[in-house]
This record gives structure tokens, sequence and C-alpha cells, in this order.
């Protein structure tokens, strides 16, 4: 599998790391942190991801790349990547300078 | 035995003649041979013995379909199982063993199995070795992988090196047969990139081994003047000796390439395999297909062969696989086999068609040989190889007095790799095959593999598939001539097996490599075992190393015919990658060895390596565990002597490996309040905070310290281990969850060397070693400061009061250019204080001694109250994890919770991975309280310590528990006690 990286161009899976269903995180005031709708909130954002056969948008890493987190549109049968976005928006800018990779341990 | 090499033709060299040893035996062949051919050229038929029943066994076809005829090639390191000898090429030296046959070939004892055959019918696995369950690993499979084995793998470290490469091109072929050749040479001429891989030695495919004329030359003259046309344009690569054995998303193939496979060992700095992974923008498969079998009784006995494999041998090899040859057939094919080997001057007894009378275009043919229409072979005789087989027709039954059968009983095209995709095949009624007939995501099968059969057809088709391919990708093809060749009548029928009237109780094989019979197929169906998948795991039907290439169909056509459906109606089960047996060195490729894995070195690697450090694996980093010096007998010496020395003077060591990420921006702040559970906007301008980073669902992602050196610029150390997933994480917060702020985040881990001073005297050495102004005392740099400085007269450096010892303690950031010569200045500027080197080993037994949590307390399942950490988070604020670590189960006191564990006998040594139980409790799961996690002896407290993980942990303080290790088998007493066991009250943070 191979994920156009808008940064980087098309580059193998291996360079990029999966984080799954790309979610909203839940927002509370910080008053509202200890309630019960704020937890139901957030487990439904941990624990219930969706798991599709069919088109998922996910979030994906390019760690060995532009470090760029992206937003892949990615159907789950066939592998096929339909969209892929900077997942800080259209205006975010890559970031350009890499001085040093972290790489996985 | 006597000669099989015919006088005449063939594509070998006999001018020269290569030595070769089966079975110790010394034989010989000609460059061009298989090992296959070559054994047949030498009159031997007997390869091997079968799979379950020991029966002897010959060669059935001369490529990959191959299912008997598997072999150990070499020697020693170099040993090689389960080789198909039809593929082998053949070079001076090559030694060979037959496999499966104990103790010769001839004799094999195992054969009995033969007569136990119930017990090894379809699902004996399951029936037969069913209780007691013990017996399984004991009993059962030792005895059935004697009786079943296949070859033996060499046992030691495989000496040769194997590379891997890739290659880009617009269109990839696979298969340089007639559809192939075209293919790429229609490709290449319009100037698209193209890559051709055959698994063969030479191109042509069956134009090497069929008698045609096509332009006016021979078959091999035709593939030869193509193939010279290939290399020399520009945009075309041709592999050969390349298989290629999966295809993948998005136009990727996975091929290995046997570049020394033909050699007793490869040539200096030569690999003996390449794998390649292609990416093409479209593919074409001409692949070809497989010659299927008829089954009938005792069709496995040596001698009953695939016909095009006779006709390819006569061909090619110039070998007659027989002194007199029967053609039994289903198919035009087995015709135009009998007409070449007349031509080639072969013996040709007679050939039954199971159709009919002779077909048209083949009365040349009939005019010469004995025909036998609508006629059935019966039964074969002979002890190691066929001596006579049994025919009935209308006409009546006679016995043929022949040793060999060239069976034709239609072609399986092969669409393998196509089906990796999980494509199910359609059913072509008219070449009675499973085909993929639409392309699927830019592959498309061509020729043979399409069901295009004979060579005008398959030469069109490959120049057809090429246009489409191309015109798919946005290339224009030029015009290209067909070459001129006769049309020849290529029709099939289908025989695939029909059950004798009065069944003489022979075995009708279907799969040869795994012994399954048509009288399996029979059982399976009628326990019930219909559906194909089932059919196939009950019967292991088409599970070898050939995956069925020569059985799955007449295994299907025989669970249709028993169950009154049809083919389709049946099913088929799909290929899974690699198409041919895979070397797993080749897949590793350079990725052995030192080189499995990267080698993280710090900065002051050489320093270590100068003072004799024993150095550990910390992921991928290379730390020193600890400085042994001379006199030092033992590791507990060495590592009790550095922590004395720091805790009495002043030691060094290396912590360049810790993660480092600066933080900056105007944002900086807010954003690290986000992600942090403690609140490092609170730390002032100058000094340093602790910091615990939690996952959103609670649980304890990572702990470090956090340097502030302007209210818009952080420096965050995380742990050694989890610094890049921490830096991901990191990333996350800021692309993914907040955007808006504005704030960046770079790993500088590797930049910085970076080096603890620790002990009482430590304020001394690094005043030494830090320039004018800085004053290093507890007014002028207290602990938890930092501050940018320089060293050594202009070096500059980043100075922080942090202590993992509980001493006061420096650590000192330099440039990583400067690392080693700032090692070297710390050491001598400490000699007058007795300083010492110390590693990870020490570390550890100063952290536990002061019961600070590591990586094995923040193990992915513990929450900041569990480690005691609860006092520094900041909980009126949103940040990851925040509101999931306020759930109940999270907060529970009754969870795990760290504390410490001292002996009550002194004599006693806890040990991490031991149980704590209430004292007197049996050790049973029910009882567990928890763990240890780390243990140390500690020479400060003179004692052995632990930390361990204990439900309700420090309400129990004072509490004696049983500790208890079922694996090292120590049971002992121990009291729980506060995680710190040196200077609670933290006075010698202070300098002394
Ligand atoms: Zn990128």
């Amino acid at each position: 599998m191979r994920i156009p990286c808008p940064f980087c161009g098309p580059r193998d899976v291996i360079e990029f790391t999966v984080h799954g269903e790309a979610r909203q995180r839940p927002v509370f005031e910080a008053h509202e942190l200890d309630t019960p709708a704020a937890r139901e909130a957030f487990v439904d954002y941990v624990y219930l991801r969706d798991n599709p056969a069919g088109l998922h948008v996910e979030h994906w890493y390019h760690g060995i790349g532009c470090q760029s987190w992206l937003l892949v549109t990615r159907d789950t049968r066939t592998h096929d990547i339909l969209e892929v976005a900077y997942a800080a928006g259209e205006e975010e800018p890559a970031p350009a300078v890499v001085r040093t990779m972290e790489v996985a341990s | 035995m006597t000669s099989h090499r015919l006088p005449t033709g063939g594509l070998i060299n006999r001018a020269r003649r290569l030595s070769f040893t089966f079975d110790g035996a010394v034989y010989g062949g000609h460059p061009g041979d298989t090992l296959a051919s070559a054994l047949l050229a030498n009159g031997v038929r007997l390869f091997g013995r079968s799979f379950k029943y020991h029966r002897p066994r010959g060669v059935l076809s001369a490529g990959h379909e191959e299912p008997n005829a598997l072999v150990e090639l070499r020697s020693g390191a170099r040993r090689e199982p389960n080789t198909k000898a039809t593929v082998v090429e053949l070079y001076d030296g090559l030694e060979s063993m037959s496999q499966n046959r104990w103790p010769s070939l001839q004799f094999d004892a195992m054969a009995v199995n033969g007569l136990l055959k119930p017990a090894f019918a379809a699902g004996f696995y399951y029936k037969t070795f069913m209780w007691p369950a013990s017996f399984w690993e004991k009993v059962y499979e030792p005895i059935i992988r004697r009786a079943a084995g296949l070859g033996r793998a060499a046992g030691v470290a495989d000496p040769d090196a194997y590379e891997r490469d890739h290659l880009h091109c617009d269109l990839l072929v696979v298969g340089g047969g007639p559809a192939g050749l075209m293919a790429a040479l229609s490709a290449g001429r319009a100037g698209a990139r193209v890559v051709l891989c055959d698994d063969d030695v030479r191109l042509g495919g069956r134009l090497l081994a069929e008698r045609v004329e096509v332009d006016g030359q021979s078959g091999p003259d035709f593939a030869d003047a193509v193939a010279a046309e290939l290399k020399a344009l520009p945009t075309v690569t041709v592999l050969t000796r390349t298989a290629v054995v999966a295809a993948f998303d998005q136009g990727t193939f996975a091929a290995v390439e046997r570049v020394a496979d033909n050699m007793p060992a490869p040539k200096a700095h030569q690999p003996r395999q390449r794998f390649w992974t292609i990416v093409a923008k479209a593919a074409i498969l001409a692949t070809g297909a497989t010659e299927r079998p008829i089954v009938f009784p005792n069709n496995d006995r040596p001698g009953v062969m695939l016909a095009g494999a006779v006709q390819s041998y006569a061909n090619r090899h110039a070998v007659a696989a027989g002194k007199s040859i029967a053609v039994y057939t289903a198919t035009d094919a087995g015709w135009t086999a009998a007409r070449d080997l007349l031509a080639a001057g072969a013996a040709v007894a007679a050939v039954i068609d199971t159709r009919g009378a002779t077909p048209p275009g083949f009365e040349d043919v009939g005019a010469r040989v004995r025909t036998v229409p609508g006629g059935r072979v019966t039964n074969t005789h002979g002890r190691l190889g066929v001596t006579a087989i049994d025919v009935a027709s209308a006409a009546g039954t006679s016995r043929l007095d022949v040793d060999v059968v060239a069976v034709s009983g239609g072609f399986n095209p092969s669409i393998q790799l196509i089906s990796h995709f999980g494509v199910r095949p359609t059913w072509n009624e008219r070449i009675a095959g499973f085909v993929i007939p639409q392309p699927v995501k830019g592959i498309r099968c061509a020729g043979a593999a399409a069901g295009h059969y004979g060579l005008s057809a398959d030469l069109a088709d490959g120049i057809r598939a090429a246009g489409d391919a191309l015109g798919e990708i946005g290339i224009a093809m030029k015009p290209i001539r067909m070459p001129t060749t006769a049309v020849v009548r290529h029709d099939v029928g289908t025989a695939w097996w029909q059950p004798a009237p009065g069944d003489i109780g022979a075995k009708a094989f279907v799969d040869l490599q795994h012994d399954v019979a048509a009288s399996d197929v029979m059982l399976a169906h009628r326990e019930g075992f219909r559906s194909v998948e089932h059919l196939k795991r009950y019967t292991t039907l088409g599970m070898a190393t050939d995956q069925g290439r020569t059985s799955n169909t007449d295994g299907l056509a025989i669970m249709a015919l028993l169950s009154h459906q049809s083919i389709p109606q049946t099913g088929v089960t799909l290929a899974r990658p690699p198409t041919v047996p895979l070397a797993i060195g080749a897949v590793a490729g350079g990725h052995r060895g030192t080189a499995f894995r990267p080698v993280r070195r710090t900065p002051v690697h050489g320093w270590a390596q100068e003072l004799g450090a024993v150095f550990v694996d910390v992921g991928q980093w290379k730390r020193p565990q600890y400085f042994p010096r001379s006199g030092e007998t033992d590791w507990l010496q060495t590592v009790n002597r550095e922590v004395e020395t720091v805790r009495s003077a002043v030691g060094v060591t290396d912590v360049s490996t810790l993660g480092k990420i600066e933080v900056e921006g105007p944002d900086a702040a807010a954003y690290l309040d986000r992600v942090c559970a403690t609140r490092p906007s609170a730390i002032p301008v100058g000094s340093c905070g602790y910091m615990v980073m939690l996952r959103e669902d609670g649980i304890v992602k990572d702990d470090g310290m956090i340097a502030r050196f302007a209210p818009d610029r952080f420096f965050a150390f995380v742990s050694t281990v989890h610094a890049a997933a921490v830096y991901r994480h990191m990333q996350y917060c800021r692309q993914v969850l907040w955007p808006d702020l504005d704030v960046t985040l770079t790993a500088v881990t590797d930049a910085w060397a970076q080096l603890a001073v620790a002990g009482p005297k430590s304020a001394r050495v690094v005043g030494a070693l830090v320039d004018a102004p800085t004053v290093v005392d507890m007014a002028g740099f207290p602990p938890m400061s930092c501050r940018e400085v320089t060293v050594c007269g202009g070096v500059p450096a980043r100075l922080y009061g942090l202590s993992f010892s509980g001493e006061r303690a420096f650590e000192i950031g330099v440039p990583a250019r400067y690392g080693e010569a700032f090692a070297r200045r710390i050491m001598e500027v400490g000699a007058e204080h007795g300083i010492t080197a110390y590693g990870t080993e020490a570390m550890a037994v100063m952290r536990v001694e002061k019961g600070y949590p590591a990586g094995a307390e923040i193990n992915g399942q513990t929450t900041a109250a569990d480690l005691g950490l609860a006092p520094a988070l900041a909980t009126d604020k949103d940040h990851v994890g925040r509101v999931l670590s306020a759930r109940q189960d999270l907060t529970d006191g009754r969870r795990a919770r760290l504390v410490g564990l001292k002996p009550v006998d002194a004599a006693d040594r806890l040990r991490g991975g031991a149980h704590v139980l209430a004292k007197g409790a049996a050790p049973e799961a029910a009882n567990d309280l928890g763990w240890i996690t780390s243990a140390a002896w500690s020479p400060t407290a003179r004692s052995s310590i632990a930390l361990a993980m204990v439900a309700g942990g420090p309400d129990r303080l004072g509490e004696v528990v049983r500790v208890w290790d079922g694996i090292r088998n120590t049971d002992m007493l121990a009291e729980i006690v506060p995680p710190c066991f040196v200077d609670p009250e933290g006075n010698r943070i202070h300098d002394a």
C-alpha cells in the first residue's frame, strides 16, 4: 500500500503509522470535566470507534517523512486511497524543517 | 540404465558434459538440462516417495506445478529441501538427494503405510489422534512427522547473502512465452518502460517446448530474436530466472531472482537470490496454463507424466521420457505432443482419446500410431514404475506394454497472482477452466492465462493485452505486425475421473504431493465436507507447496460429479502468495545478524568504550550498563562500587538517549498544559518541572522533565524507549487536536550529548567546568534550575539541576560533536574528587532506592494514582486523559498500587516477577495481590529491595506478605514499606 502524502508524494506504507478512525475530540469546559456527559463522550471517543468494511476516514502519521498527521480516506476492502489531506487543515503548511527524525525503537 | 537422450535436437550444449550426483550416484548431463531432464536422460524414473503412503513417485511435469519430484540440493549449510527437480538448473557438481524415504529409495519401510491406508484417509488427523490430548505432543506428532516429513532443513545458518532491490515501470509483463514476448515487444516499441520477468533461464516459454514455426523460424529462434530486440530497447528490462511471487495493492509486485542458484556457491560479493519489489502502472499476466492430469487407478506410478512435459523433455532437452509412450488425452494438445514425439524420434505406442475418433488435423498422427477412440486407461502396472497399462474402450480391453503414459486432461490458466486480490475466477465452459476475464486493479491476463490456447491466439492476445494496458495508462501503441504462424486446432474435452464399474480398489490420485485420492474426496462428500473450503481442509487437497496446480480443478470436478452440481456451482478456492515457495532469506535480504535492525550509539559511546564499559541494548540504543575496573570479578561488585561512589562522592553517566523535544511558540505553555497532566505553564523561566503524560484512556503514557528557558521556549525530556511514540503523540496533539495553537515541535535527541554528574561532590566538578559568570552553588544554581551556559571556555551548553539518584546532581547537554571530549574532561576534573563513570545498572539501583517509577512500573496498565503521582497532577483543566483518568475504576484504592518491599529474612533476595500474596495464602490466581516490578540489591540500605504493584498498596504498609515465584521456585516473606529506601526527607539533594 502506498499513501500519497501531500507534502512528500506517494510513499510506502512502512513510512506511516496509523491511528485509527479520525474522530473529533470532545470539548468540555473545565467545570464540566467530571460530568457523566463528559465521561460518556470520551468513552465513545476512545473506545467506540467504527471499523467499517468500506470507506473509512483515518489518521495516519508520516513519521519517516515530513512528520505530518494526515486525514486519509481509505477503502478498507481494497486499500484504495481516495483522499489525503493534512489533518491540521488545508491552510497548514507541512512542517518545513526536519532536523532529526525519531525512528521507532 | 540405458540412455534416454535422443541423438539429435534439443536446446542443450552437447559439447559440454556436466557431472552431478543423485543419492550418491554420479550422472552426466549438459548445459541446458534441468535436474529432472538430466535424470530422465540417464533412465532414472524414481525420484522420491510420497508424503503419506511412501509410494514410489517419478516426475510428473516440467515446471513449477511439479508435485512429486522434490529433492534436497547441496549439503552442509547450503542444503536446501523440497526443491522441484523440474526447475533446478543443472550445474557441474550439483549434489541432489531424494526425500521421504527410509532406508532407501528402492526399499522404503514406511511404504507399509499403504497397507494401513484407512488410518491415513482424509481427515485422519481429526479422527485418529483425538484422544488423549496429552498424547498429541509426545506420541502422535513425532510419529506423523517422521512418517510424513518432507525434506530436512540445513540446521545451520545460511552462509549466503541475499539482497533486495526495487524497479518502477509502466508495464510489468509476467511470463516470457509467446503472449508475454509480444506484449513486452509491443509496449517496448511504443516507448513504455517495461519490465519482463520470466521464471525460466531463457525467454520463450512453450516456444522452447513445442515444434512450431513462427515467421519462418523455429520457436526458440523466434524467441531469441524477440529477446534480442527487447534487450536492445532502452526502456525494457528483462529479468530471467525471476519468479513473480505475489501481487499487492496499487501495482506492487514481489519477485525473486535466482541469481546464483545455478552454481554450487555464489561468487564473491554475489547474492544467492535477489528480492525485487516492482511497482507498475499496469501489468499483464502471461503466465500460461498448467496441464491437468486425468484421475485413473494407480495414476501415480513413475512414468505417468503430463503430455506437455513429455513433449518439452523431447523438444527442449532431447530426452525421450520413455522407450514406449502411450498418450492418454482429452485434448488436441495430446495429439500435438504425440506428433512432436514422433518427429523427435520417440516411440509412441498409442494415442488413447477419451473423446472419440482422431480429431481433424491430426490424421497424420492417427496414420502412424495405434489409436483408441473413446478409450480409458483403467490401471497401470509395474513395481517402481509403469511397465504396462490396461486400456478399455467400446472395442474391448487390452494391455499395452509402455513405460510412459503422457496424460492431457485439459488446462488450468495460471491466474494465481491475480487471485491474490481475492477475486473469484469464473468458469469458462469452452476451455473447461477458470479464468479472470476482466482486468483487476490494472492487471490483465493474456494468452493461455486468459484461456486463449494455441500459438497464433497466444501471440495475438499478447499484442491485444499490451494495447489495452497501455491505453489505460495513456501511452499510444504503435502498429505491430502479427507474426505468421500456422493455426493448429487446440480443443479440449473433459476427462476428470469416472468411477470404474467394478472398482479394482486401487487408488486414483488427485493431489499427488499430499497423497489425496479420489476416494478421499468421496469420503469428504459422504461425511458432509462438500464446500470447497471444507473439502480442501478435510482432505488437504491443494494445500501442498505446488498449491494444487495440477489437482485443484480435478478435485472440484469430482466433488461436482458426486454432488450432481456443475463445477462453478461447487466453487473454487483462491491462491495465496507466494506463488512458488520462497526462501525466507530472500525476504529478509540484508536484514539479518547485526543489520537486523539499526543500532544507535550515543555521541559519547567511544568514551564509554575507552573505559571498558559493558553495553546493554535499550531499544535500538547501546547504553553502558556498568564500567568494570581491574580486580572486579562480578558485575554486582562493580555496580555496588558505582552506587557507593555516587552516594559518597561523585559519578558521571551518559544520559544522551533520553528523548529531547523543543517546544517553542507563543502558545507553547498552553499547548503543554493540554498535553501534560501536570501544569508546565507554572514552571518558572530558568527552572525544570516534573511532567506526567496520560493517554486519553487515563493510563500513564510517560513521565519526564520539562525545562523552561523562556516564556515561549520549553525543552522536554521523555523516556528513552518512549521517545518516538511520545513525539508522535505530541505531534498528534499539535496537528490534529489543537492546530489553532501557535507552537512548533522539534525532536533533537541526537543533536545533544548529555551527561549526568551526580553525588555530594557533583557541584564542585560541574563548577569547575562551567564558565563564568555562572556559579554552581545552592544560591547560584539550586536544584531544578536550568540555564544556557558555556563550558570549558566557550562550548555552548545547557545546564540542568536534575537528579534521578536523590543526590545533588546535574545534567549538562553539549552539542553532540563535543560529547566525547566533554565526557573525558569531566573525568579529568572529577579525578581529584574520586569520580567514577556509572552505567544503567547503578542508575537503576539508585532509582529503585528512591522509589521513582520507570518502564517496569509505567507499563501501560498503571494510573498516576497507582504510582503515587496524583499530587503532581493538575485536574482543574482539560488535558489528554483528564476525563477518563477520573473514572471510578481507575481511581479505586484497591487497585494494584506502588509500594516498596523488604525481605523479612535479610538473607533472602527479592526478584522481579515474583507474586505477592497474603501471608499464608495459597499460591493461586484468586489470591494474587500483585507482583514485583523492579528489584535490586541496595548497597546503601544494605538490603535486597524491590518495588511492587500490590492491591491496595500504600494501605498495607507494615504488612508482612508472602512473595512467591513459581518460575524460580522461591518462597519468602517480605514487609510492605514506602517505596523510598534512601533519604525519604530529600536532604541529600542539597550541596554537601
Ligand atoms: Zn510526508
